[in-house]
């Protein structure tokens, strides 16, 4: 076994790996992005490297540098996690070349399932059923639209180099294939520089059933059964569930056997996915599957298999690496109970899920469940931030229990449970999927998602005594010092009546002013808006509403969903504002143009910047005439609070 | 330690009676405070609005920590005097929390005559820094006034406790460590700019804040110099140019928050050194005390059942109480901090006096502070009593409460007359705070006592004269005495010259007690050096 490893990933995964490495008496080098010099898995590593500049191109798809850092600290193999050089086998031929060890699969086996047709071909030759389709090499018109009327509509045009669905389109009837293979071919000339493309028979109904499979370099092969991935948004996987819902004891078999079959098929070593595309339209039968891609690296969903199982897939991928045989034999590997994982996200489900960012100032997961066993896999810690370099996964929630009832309600339980504030996030969307009758039910296929959208992502709407509690903690003071002082202990006193507080939140661009006032026994009564003879609410120092608050800001807890509401602070405006002399950026971004330069005489109101942030632009404008001291430069990547733009002198 | 026993009835005749008379009186100073919170005319008010300033009311919640207790100081100060429109004197005054900390807080009131300063108006500002000074408390002050006013400036500017007296307190409290802010959200001109140059730490508001020793009409006259206020002593001129001040504020909301972050960071901790509890509430309804109190002040009642609904638990652990009966002394909690109180019970002995002085040399050793319970009507008279030596006993009652250091808080729960006052630490005898119920009483003596004393005198004139009396004619020279002593007695009146600082709800006493023991515990107890007794 290796004594020390090289981690050449980021977030959940690398924390994840470092973890089963230092169970395993393993020392951990970590690498990181200037993004990420106080991220978690650099926190949590023995060891960590700096390997470049915050985009990915020039750190974590660094090669040359993750290398350097390996024979720097001395590790002795690098563990790719997943994404990034995962799945890249001229990294996987540079690191053995450097003398070191590549955790995951030969770069042929990589290769050979790296082009979507010829993965399907040399399946097709061993024997494992694939979906009906054309993999050829011609690209003519005539000949692709022919192969589709053979394989008979609807059909799906998608790119040779795919994934992520681009360059990929649904073609119902034949009248509309010709435009719909010349924009599936450009944007796959886009996307990968190959405008190749393949076609096959659209799947009614379908279901994303994938099997792990596991080989190691003695010639064993063995499955750890199957996942369910099929709710799914546009291609990405949400919920992950093992095993299947409506599984039987014939498909099992026959879609183990043919992933044991393909991984044997490439000589397979290490972890490895093969998914299957399933018409599920009469329930789950031996002869509608169909292989779609092989994974050759550990799945973002591989924890639903290691509850399940029992088995730490991280240990057996380290054994089979430092050349050991298979931990287990197929007959040893069992099933037990149900699992279910859902995938945290910093995105905006209301804005047709768009990736969010910001700082995590409020992130707690409840520690245990009392029906079922919860795992957490988180990337980051509170007060982490969430950047727009990478992927926005926050943390994976993993329940398993003994049904598949159970861990559903468990996991939803969870998630309800799970506090985040200072980023949008999709605890609500998850939360509501989860109690789909659909889902619940295990009426399960990809379009689910796609259908229910609108209900699923309907967030709690805000209530007065959600305002009520919000206003309520933005009065409180910390008084945990001097708590013997009457002051502390008597509650809103004045001779006659108690003073009353202004205060002001903001909802969106709502500005809602309440009048709060202390009762005697320690509740505060909130008056909102400008009817002074309404009835007060009343929030006790025991409200249960769950509240965050952080700077500028108060989120209010809805079951999974958080409202948030913005809370006027003077002090952070004056400090944004810089007393008129600073401009901020209100939010981590990009600037995107710079309209203005240093020495430049500028009038209120005239736009100095625009920041996009979001995917939105924002044009930052001066708050009053001046002359331009310092302004950020084009192309700047800022974090919120970030200077824009400072003044000289006086305004 | 022992629970007193109530003996109240509250479903009899004279309780409901007694209720309905105090609850009246409660309600008709609630109704009086609500008036006077507006503070000047709607006019006026309006005016200050359209400047973008928050009303001082406004500024004082803002300022203070929300649902903190606010104990105000002289409420209803100035009250029915300078022609009956200066409500709380034009500066609202007390002690509350900002970031945990208690602090002094003086906001001037610039609805009212442009904040500028009446004689009671200079009083209060230097009872409020008396208070602080006593008690050890940082100082906020609100400045938004335009300086003494004129037509009294008699009264105002030229004698000691002036308004030069502003000053010198704020000089002699910064050099004892009891910080000075001030936040500047208005006019501040002539005398005035020296609240915020003569504080540690000040504020100035953009737009409104405006110091200068001579104003823009002034400078004119003097050098024909034409200048803006805001040019002559804006926050801008003083924050960046002058250093007069030293926070920029872009308005009343963020000078508040300012002053709050500078509390804050202040480095101050209280230590206490008494042997505090956990507060429990009294066994009895503090409400019920408006059922004791009878309508007749000369209807005698037990003042144990005040206590009963003051101290915590209703625990009273009196001592000497077989002897000197009429004063009710013993130890107790309130709101968990330990006190002595003295309440009166009668007319006071010499043996009452004697056990009083006692009691506080007890207190005094034990550096526990005390309560005076007042409601006394004076020391006993005749020939029996003066033989007896009352004054010299009544001399050592009223030494050790002159000489006491531990903190002294004095409600005034009835009567006040004569030299029963002093020897229940009346307003001479610096309690850190003195209040009063609304149906108490303070005067010399009683207006019925007044009358006759002063219609013997007569009588023995006339008759000397060999002239006659009738009994109508006495009766038409009684009245307006009563009248004077009832008007000149009546608490409004005396809240309004600041002989006490504040009327309060009787319901509400162990509260108002309690705050104002904890506002005192901020100082360190010093050791007592009592005066000679006569013996």
């Amino acid at each position: 076994m290796f004594d020390k490893i090289l981690i050449a990933n980021r977030g959940e995964i690398a924390v994840r790996v470092i973890r089963t490495a230092r169970r395993l008496g393993i020392a951990t080098v970590a690498v990181y992005s200037d993004a990420d010099r106080n991220a978690l898995h650099v926190r949590v590593a023995d060891q960590a490297i700096c390997i470049g500049a915050a985009p990915a191109a020039e750190s974590y798809l660094n090669g040359e540098k993750i290398i350097a850092a390996a024979r720097e600290t001395g590790a002795q193999a690098i563990h790719p996690g997943y994404g990034f050089l995962s799945e890249n086998p001229d990294f996987v031929e540079q690191v053995e070349a450097a003398g070191l060890i590549f955790v995951g699969p030969s770069s042929q086996a990589i290769r050979a399932m790296g082009l979507k047709d010829a993965a399907k071909r040399l399946m097709e030759k061993a024997g494992v059923p694939v979906v009906p389709g054309y993999h050829g090499d011609t690209q003519a018109l005539v000949a692709l639209a022919s192969k589709a009327n053979e394989i008979g509509y609807p059909v799906l045009i998608k790119a040779r180099a795919g994934g992520g669905g681009k360059g990929m389109r649904l073609v119902s009837d034949p009248d509309a294939f010709p435009d719909a293979l010349a924009a599936a071919q450009r944007e796959a000339k886009a996307a990968f520089g190959d405008e190749r493309v393949l076609v096959e028979k659209y799947i009614q109904s379908p279901r994303h059933i994938e099997v792990q499979v596991f080989g190691d370099r003695h010639g064993h092969a063995v499955h750890l059964f199957e996942r369910d991935c099929s709710a799914q948004r546009r291609h990405q996987k949400v919920i992950e569930e093992a095993p299947a819902p409506g599984m039987n004891e014939e498909t099992r078999i026959a879609m183990t056997e043919a992933a044991v079959k393909a991984a044997r098929a490439i000589s397979y070593s290490g972890a490895g996915t093969i998914e299957f595309i399933v018409d599920a339209s009469e329930g789950l039968r031996p002869d509608r599957f169909w292989f779609m891609e092989m994974n050759t690296r550990l799945q973002v969903e591989h924890p639903v298999t290691e509850m399940v199982t029992g088995v730490d897939l991280v240990e057996w991928q380290l054994r089979v690496a430092a050349g050991e045989t298979l931990p287990r034999t197929q007959e040893e590997i069992t099933l037990t109970g149900h699992a279910v994982e859902a995938r945290l996200y910093a995105e905006d489900a209301t804005r047709d899920f768009l990736p969010a960012t910001g700082t995590l100032h409020h992130l707690r997961f409840p520690d245990r469940l009392d029906t079922a066993t919860l795992r957490i896999d988180a990337g980051v810690a509170e007060k982490d931030a969430i950047t727009p370099f990478y992927d926005p996964m926050i943390a994976k929630l993993i329940v398993h229990a003994p049904t598949r009832e159970g861990a559903i309600d468990g996991l939803a339980t969870a998630l309800e449970k799970t506090e985040v504030a200072g980023s949008t996030v999709n605890l609500g969307f998850l939360t509501r999927l989860l109690r789909d009758d659909d889902f619940y039910a295990g009426r399960l296929e990809t379009g689910l998602i796609g259908r229910k959208q609108d209900v699923l992502t309907k967030t709690a709407a805000l209530q007065e005594r959600h305002l009520a509690a919000a206003i309520a903690a933005t009065s409180s003071t910390d008084r945990s010092e001097d708590t013997a002082s009457p002051f502390s202990a008597i509650s809103g006193y004045g001779h006659f009546r108690p003073l009353i507080h202004k205060r002001t939140v903001m909802h969106d661009e709502d500005i809602v002013e309440a009048c709060v006032s202390a009762q005697a026994d320690g509740a505060l009564a909130i008056r909102l808006g400008d009817d002074q003879s309404a009835q007060p609410i009343i929030v006790r120092r025991d409200d249960p509403t769950r509240i965050a608050s952080w700077p500028g800001h108060i989120t209010v807890f809805e079951g999974a969903d958080a409202l948030t509401l913005k809370v006027p602070d003077p002090l952070q405006a004056a400090e944004e504002s810089g007393g008129g002399d600073r401009l901020r950026a209100p939010m981590p971004g990009l600037v995107k143009l710079v309209r203005a330069a240093v020495n430049e005489t500028v009038q209120k109101g005239q736009p100095l910047l625009v920041l996009e942030a979001m995917k939105m632009e924002h044009t930052i404008t001066a708050p009053h005439d001046g002359v331009i001291a310092e302004i950020a430069a084009e192309g700047a990547q800022v974090n919120d609070g970030a200077m824009l733009v400072r003044f000289q002198g006086a305004e | 330690m022992t629970v007193l026993q109530s003996q109240l009835s509250p479903s009899s005749d004279a309780y409901k009676a007694n209720f309905d008379r105090m609850q009246a009186l409660v309600g008709e100073m609630t109704g009086k405070a609500a008036q006077i919170e507006r503070g000047g005319s709607d006019e006026a008010r309006e005016r200050h609005v359209k400047r973008g300033k928050l009303l001082p009311r406004e500024r004082l919640a803002q300022l203070l920590d929300v649902g903190a207790p606010f104990l105000e100081i002289g409420q209803f100060a100035a009250f029915d005097m300078y022609g009956g429109d200066i409500a709380s004197a034009g500066l609202i005054a007390g002690v509350g929390r900002i970031e945990g900390q208690e602090c002094v807080v003086v906001v001037n009131d610039a609805t009212v005559k442009g904040g500028t300063y009446y004689p009671l108006t200079v009083k209060k500002h230097l009872r409020a820094q008396e208070i602080a000074l006593e008690n050890n408390l940082p100082c906020i002050y609100l400045v938004d006034s335009g300086g003494a006013n004129l037509p009294n400036q008699d009264e105002v500017f030229p004698d000691r406790d002036h308004f030069g007296r502003i000053f010198y307190n704020q000089a002699n409290m910064s050099a004892k460590g009891i910080p000075q802010i001030a936040c500047v959200m208005g006019s501040c001109t002539a005398g005035g700019a020296y609240v915020p140059a003569m504080s540690d730490e000040t504020v100035m508001v953009k737009g409104n804040a405006t110091i200068f020793l001579g104003g823009p009409p002034l400078v004119k006259a003097a050098t024909g110099e034409v200048v803006t206020a805001e040019e002559l002593g804006g926050a801008e001129v003083h924050t960046r140019e002058s250093g007069v001040a030293d926070h920029y504020a872009l308005d009343d909301e963020h000078a508040l928050a300012i002053v709050r972050r500078i509390v804050k960071n202040l480095n101050r901790k209280k230590s206490i050194s008494l042997d505090l509890r956990k507060p429990i509430p009294p066994a009895y309804d503090p409400r019920e005390i408006y059922g004791i109190i009878p309508a007749d002040t000369r209807q005698p009642y037990d003042v144990r059942e005040v206590i009963a609904r003051v101290a915590d638990g209703s625990e009273f652990d009196e001592f000497k109480a077989n002897y000197g009966t009429t004063l009710i002394t013993g130890f107790a909690h309130i709101y968990g901090i330990p006190v002595g109180i003295l309440a009166n019970n009668g007319v006071l002995f010499s043996e009452s006096a004697l056990k009083g002085a006692h009691f506080i040399e007890l207190c005094c050793q034990r550096k526990i502070p005390l309560v005076f319970l007042q409601n006394i009507t004076g020391f006993m008279v005749g020939r029996k009593y003066e033989a007896g030596g009352i004054a010299r006993d009544g001399a050592k009652l009223v030494t050790a409460v002159a000489t006491a250091q531990v903190p002294k808080v004095t409600a005034i729960i009835g009567g006040s007359f004569g030299a029963g006052n002093y020897g229940m630490c009346g307003r001479a005898y610096s309690p850190r705070f003195l209040w009063m119920w609304p149906n108490a009483r303070i005067s010399v003596m009683g207006g019925e006592q007044a009358a006759t004393v002063l219609s013997i005198v007569k009588r023995e004139g006339i008759e000397r004269k060999g002239g006659s009396w009738s009994a109508e004619e006495e009766a038409e020279f009684r009245r307006p005495i009563l009248e004077k002593y009832e008007r000149e007695g009546h608490p409004l009146y005396s809240s309004a010259r600041l002989w006490d600082d504040g009327i309060v709800d009787p319901a509400k006493t162990r509260e108002v007690l309690a705050l104002s023991l904890g506002a005192a515990l901020n100082a360190p107890i010093a050791d007592t050096k009592f005066g000679v007794f006569r013996m």
